[in-house]
């Protein structure tokens, strides 16, 4: 039965793998994750309507804003070092619906969608990119600073967040919360020393921390093979089990979040997923992202892989939306970006005084050109 | 004149600055000149560098292709992959490589590619390679290693992407740290950088990179390190910086002479460690008065140093108290950045009160 699959459109993304029951369940088939040192979670699982068209907006939502961040920084109305997800939302949008929001997340700089996963409004994250007063950070820090509940940022140096994750962790151990937390790094980053004390102690104390490897194939401009000894990051903590999932299908993100969870929060430790996913964009906004890998590359992934895709055609081919529906949504949530960007445009930039705001918890007398103009408490 | 902390934010807009005609450094012996901007006079020096000494050699994150400022483009295809290679990600590791590989007699250039993420390779510096010839009683020493690395504003760096850590590593006993100012001064001190027989942390003025251009002999030709430049002779006030921050200040200078009728005498330090100090004293006794600029924050900067050997050494002859202008002791405020910085509206600021005290 479940060999079953429909044919949809002449669109290639991915076997078309849905089977939707009388009660309007629909189930899922993946791509099972090559597992380590753990049996890993099955191949398939169950949606539905209401899920499938929640995970398309969200995740459209992701992409759109994106999309006009790209456009204000061309315009120059963000300045500062921009890093965009578009390609990568199914990582982003499956573990988030693994997990709760109690729950706890730490990423790198490639961080807006997360914010808006973790429940920010647009405007906020705008309002930080474009460096105004109504900002996470009051625009004290931009692009690769972003905070919200239980999302300990946006980090701009390379591996850094992976030992604060760990302690994230230790404290959901020791204040016993049931919370895990989620600790994503990229390819680039699994190379550097602190990753791996950050492991040994997760395994050493069995922390509920999920490493979470966003493999998107390249550093920067490096390519993965040519800046990591051995190819697969899920086995790399030899004493910690992984997974391998596709990260650019929901599903199989999503259930290998809730395997690692569960394993986390059975107290058995720490679990390296690493997600098979890919960035269509540069790096940053200034590499075309075209120099090191072929626009066949990046066009072959878009047709076959792409996350939002992928759902579209679930979407369709069970009859919950038609296209005309989904294009509608897909109106709405560019109109919202527009609005958001726009309130966040009309926005103060902050006053002078956050300049010595947050630098310690009191205000101390911050040193300036001399002493006497010096800002004092 | 006394200003309100808050006086300072119409800089905040940044007003278009005037155009300055900054003095180029005559070389002699050069050769023939070519225009160049700062990365295009490094990359020129480090091919030099790879062309002369066969054991040299050129690594750091994205060097193969150029590097993100584009200061190694073309080295891999001229010298090979062998000579020319990426790392990973790994800061610490690309640090400890480097000391290794100068243990056993290389020459390594190593790029850290922003000095913000020197910060991870710290350790090796501070505590294996500026101390390696000290600790194993000279038997071993990493003298021929150069690390290069980027620095300060770039105009919307934000946190990471911003910082001077100079004076971090020029209180390392051990370590020589050299901050060019122009393309000139760039292939001269980074030529003598590499061939110097000790560690040298070589910060390059990230904003510099493309807008500073001159007329670079192409020749093999070395500026001496510890020595510092008197970029314009004056006999009222001295002033004193290092890298980006000389056309701040040379900008100031004009404006102080322009609207106060002073003569100012600037001073590039070029080497932060060992610092030039013969240089600035006979300056300083000439004039008396002495203004210190830097990015980084104020405390704890090397400003800080300068100012005490100063009153150390010619305590008799200040006619003012030293002036430090330097960042905020904040961190590298991403929207504050035009306020943050000590500008040339400023260093005038500073100057006329040094200059009226």
């Amino acid at each position: 039965m479940l060999s079953n699959f429909l044919k949809v459109n002449s669109r290639t993304i991915g076997p078309i793998r849905t089977f939707a029951t009388k009660n309007g369940e629909v189930k899922i088939t993946f791509k099972k994750a090559d597992s380590y040192l753990c049996d890993g979670p099955a191949n398939t699982t169950t949606t539905n309507k209401e899920e499938l068209m929640n995970y398309f907006t969200e995740m459209t939502r992701m992409r759109k804003l994106e999309t006009v961040a790209d456009g204000l920084y061309k315009k120059k109305l963000i300045r500062g070092f921009c890093h965009l997800y578009n390609g990568q939302e199914a990582v982003c949008a499956g573990l988030e619906y693994s997990v709760t929001k109690e729950d706890h997340i730490i990423t790198a700089y490639r961080d807006h969608t997360y914010m808006l996963s973790r429940g920010a409004t647009p405007e906020e994250i705008f309002a930080e990119l474009l460096m105004k007063e109504t900002g996470c950070s009051k625009g004290k820090g931009g692009s690769m600073h972003m905070f919200t509940r239980n999302f300990y940022g946006g980090n701009g140096i390379v591996g850094a967040q992976c030992p604060v994750g760990t302690g994230i962790a230790f404290a959901q151990k020791y204040n016993k919360t049931g919370n895990v937390c989620l600790t994503l790094y990229g390819d680039g980053a699994a190379n550097q020393g602190q990753l791996f004390e950050a492991f040994n102690m997760a395994e050493l104390w069995k922390l509920p921390v999920i490493f979470v490897c966003e493999n998107n194939h390249y550093g920067m401009g490096t390519s993965q093979k040519r800046a990591a000894a051995g190819h697969d990051f899920y086995t790399r903590a030899h004493y910690i089990p992984g997974l391998k999932v596709d990260g650019m299908d929901i599903f199989a993100v999503r259930e290998a979040g809730k395997y690692a969870a569960d394993w986390a929060r059975a107290g058995k430790g720490p679990m390296v997923l690493e997600m098979d996913t890919y960035r269509y964009v540069g790096h940053s906004m200034s590499d075309p992202g075209i120099t090191y890998r072929t626009r066949e590359e990046i066009n072959s992934v878009r047709q076959n892989r792409d996350p939002i895709e992928n759902l579209r055609n679930i979407i369709l081919a069970n009859k919950f939306a038609t296209e005309d529906e989904l294009t509608t949504i897909e109106d709405t949530v560019k109109q919202e970006m527009d609005v958001a960007a726009d309130k966040a445009i009309a926005a103060p930039f902050p006053q002078a005084k956050e300049l010595y705001t947050n630098v310690y918890i009191q205000e101390v007398p911050i040193r300036g050109v001399e002493l006497s103009n010096s800002f004092k408490p | 004149m006394k200003r309100s902390f808050h006086s300072t934010s119409a800089n905040l807009a940044g007003g278009p600055s005037a155009p300055i005609n900054y003095p180029s450094l005559e070389i002699e012996n050069g050769g023939e000149k070519q225009k160049m901007n700062l990365f295009q006079a490094l990359n020129n020096a480090m091919d030099i560098a790879l062309q002369k000494d066969p054991k040299a050699v050129i690594f750091g994150e994205d060097v193969g292709f150029g590097g993100v400022f584009r200061c190694t483009v073309g080295l891999r295809e001229k010298y090979g992959a062998n000579r020319v290679f990426n790392t990973p990600l790994c800061e610490q590791g690309i640090a400890g490589f480097g000391i290794g590989l100068a243990a056993q007699g290389a020459t390594p250039i190593a790029e850290i590619q922003f000095a913000d993420y020197i910060f991870p390779a710290f350790d090796q510096i501070v505590n294996e390679a500026a101390k390696y010839r000290y600790r194993s009683g000279g038997q071993f020493d990493c003298g021929s290693l150069t690390i290069r690395s980027p620095y300060g504003a770039v105009g919307h760096g934000g946190h990471y992407h911003s910082q001077s850590p100079e004076s971090y590593f020029g209180q390392t006993p051990g370590l020589k740290v050299v901050i060019p100012s122009t393309p000139i001064e760039a292939k001269g001190l980074l030529l003598a950088s590499i061939r110097e027989k000790d560690p040298v942390i070589f910060f390059e003025p990230k904003l510099m990179y493309r807008s500073a251009v001159e007329e670079v002999p192409v020749g093999d030709y070395e500026i001496p390190l510890g020595k510092a430049r008197i970029v314009k002779e004056g006999k009222d006030i001295t002033l004193i910086g290092w890298g980006a921050q000389m056309r701040v200040l040379l900008q100031a200078a004009n404006m102080a002479e322009e609207k106060l009728g002073i003569s100012v005498e600037l001073i590039d330090l070029r080497t932060i460690q060992p610092w030039d100090v013969e240089t600035v004293i006979n300056s300083v006794k000439k004039t008396g008065r002495v203004v210190i600029s830097h990015e980084a924050p104020k405390t704890g900067g090397w400003a800080a140093e300068i100012s005490a050997t100063i009153q150390e050494r010619c305590f008799l002859h200040l006619e003012a108290p030293i002036q430090r202008v330097c960042g905020y002791d904040t961190p590298f405020p991403l929207i504050f950045e035009k306020f943050y910085l000590p500008d040339h509206l400023k260093n005038f600021e500073s100057i006329k009160k040094t200059i009226h005290y």
